[in-house]
């Protein structure tokens, strides 16, 4: 799995933030669009595009979206 | 001493009652003289209820109730029953776009066509006693609102508030009562997939004006009034258990 591909997926759930600024760093959680259906919508994209299950908390504890990236990496 | 809600002499049949509200509901209704019955798919869980049934001569089944054969086989060996509690059930969050034929269909498998089936079934070979009690536990969701990522939840349990009310109508001959009751959240694992965070359920449980989610025994309860004598004028109804959520 590549990381800026995840980046793309990760971006393509938000609807009012511009896809070009979302990069490996970016502190998802700080985003103002940011919500708890966007949360849902980040766990339902891993398991379609990874069929990898992840959780709330995972979420919780990543920080980036490259914490995240790992998080599905390390159970793909 | 004088009980209208007794369960004494009646004989019910309760799904999902290896954990949450299918559990509290079988341990109540022993406790309420019920000779119960219940199913479930892990042993272990289930036997943890079946040990803590009140009085004796209660059953135990384990079974998958969405795979058909299981589900006849279980049909025949089932006794008359005074009561069916439908209590076996799933949500799993999902936001609308990611709704697939497969997701769709386990939802509405457990929750909506098992049940379905399974009165049908226990009707049509006459194992349902004259004024008995169905009873399904559907939920606040998909009947008087929704929740985030729950489209899917919502549409199984609207669509067993549909059926359970053309069913009242047609077992009504019979005297053979059907209803619903709504709950709310309630402190169960049914959100054991872990995609709704404890920091959201924190958020979500200060929605509620009675200030907490409710408790297994709180539905039991309901399902009591619903199951005995008492409620014997009551069918097609939905007995909302909320702590007045939808109010607000």
């Amino acid at each position: 799995m590549e990381i800026q591909k995840f980046v793309k997926n990760f971006a393509a759930q938000f609807e009012e933030t511009d896809a070009a600024t979302f990069a490996v760093e970016t502190k998802f959680r700080d985003i103002d669009e940011w919500s708890s259906l966007l949360a849902l919508s980040i766990i339902a994209m891993v398991d379609e595009e990874y069929k990898v299950k992840i959780k709330g908390e995972d979420i919780k504890t990543s920080h980036t979206i490259e914490d995240l990236y790992n998080i599905v990496k390390s159970r793909f | 001493m004088y009980n209208p809600f007794t369960l004494a002499g009646k004989t019910i049949f309760i799904t999902g009652a290896s954990s949450g509200i299918g559990k509290a509901i079988a341990i109540e209704c022993s406790k309420m003289g019920a000779t119960v019955i219940i199913s479930g798919r892990n042993i272990e869980r289930l036997n943890e209820t079946y040990c803590k049934l009140e009085g004796k001569g209660h059953l135990q089944f384990i079974t998958d109730l969405c795979n058909s054969n299981k589900l006849k086989e279980l049909v025949m060996v089932l006794p008359g029953l005074d009561g069916i509690v439908h209590c076996a059930g799933v949500a799993d969050p999902l936001p609308f776009q990611f709704v697939n034929n497969e997701k769709l269909k386990h939802v509405f498998d457990v929750n909506f066509t098992a049940p379905t089936l399974l009165t049908q079934k226990l009707l049509k070979i006459k194992k349902v006693n004259k004024n008995a009690s169905i009873v399904f536990v559907s939920s606040i969701s998909g009947v008087f609102c929704s929740s985030i990522g729950g489209s899917v939840y919502s549409a199984s349990k609207g669509a067993i508030n549909g059926l359970a009310k053309g069913m009242a109508l047609d077992l009504a001959p019979k005297s053979i009562r059907v209803n619903c009751v709504n709950p709310g959240m309630i402190q169960t694992n049914i959100f054991e997939s872990g995609k709704i965070s404890e920091e959201q359920l924190e958020v979500d449980v200060k929605r509620y004006p009675l200030k907490r989610y409710g408790r297994p025994e709180e539905v039991a309860y309901a399902v009591i009034y619903l199951l005995s004598d008492a409620s014997k004028w009551v069918t097609g109804s939905n007995l909302l258990i909320d702590g007045g959520y939808t109010l607000l």
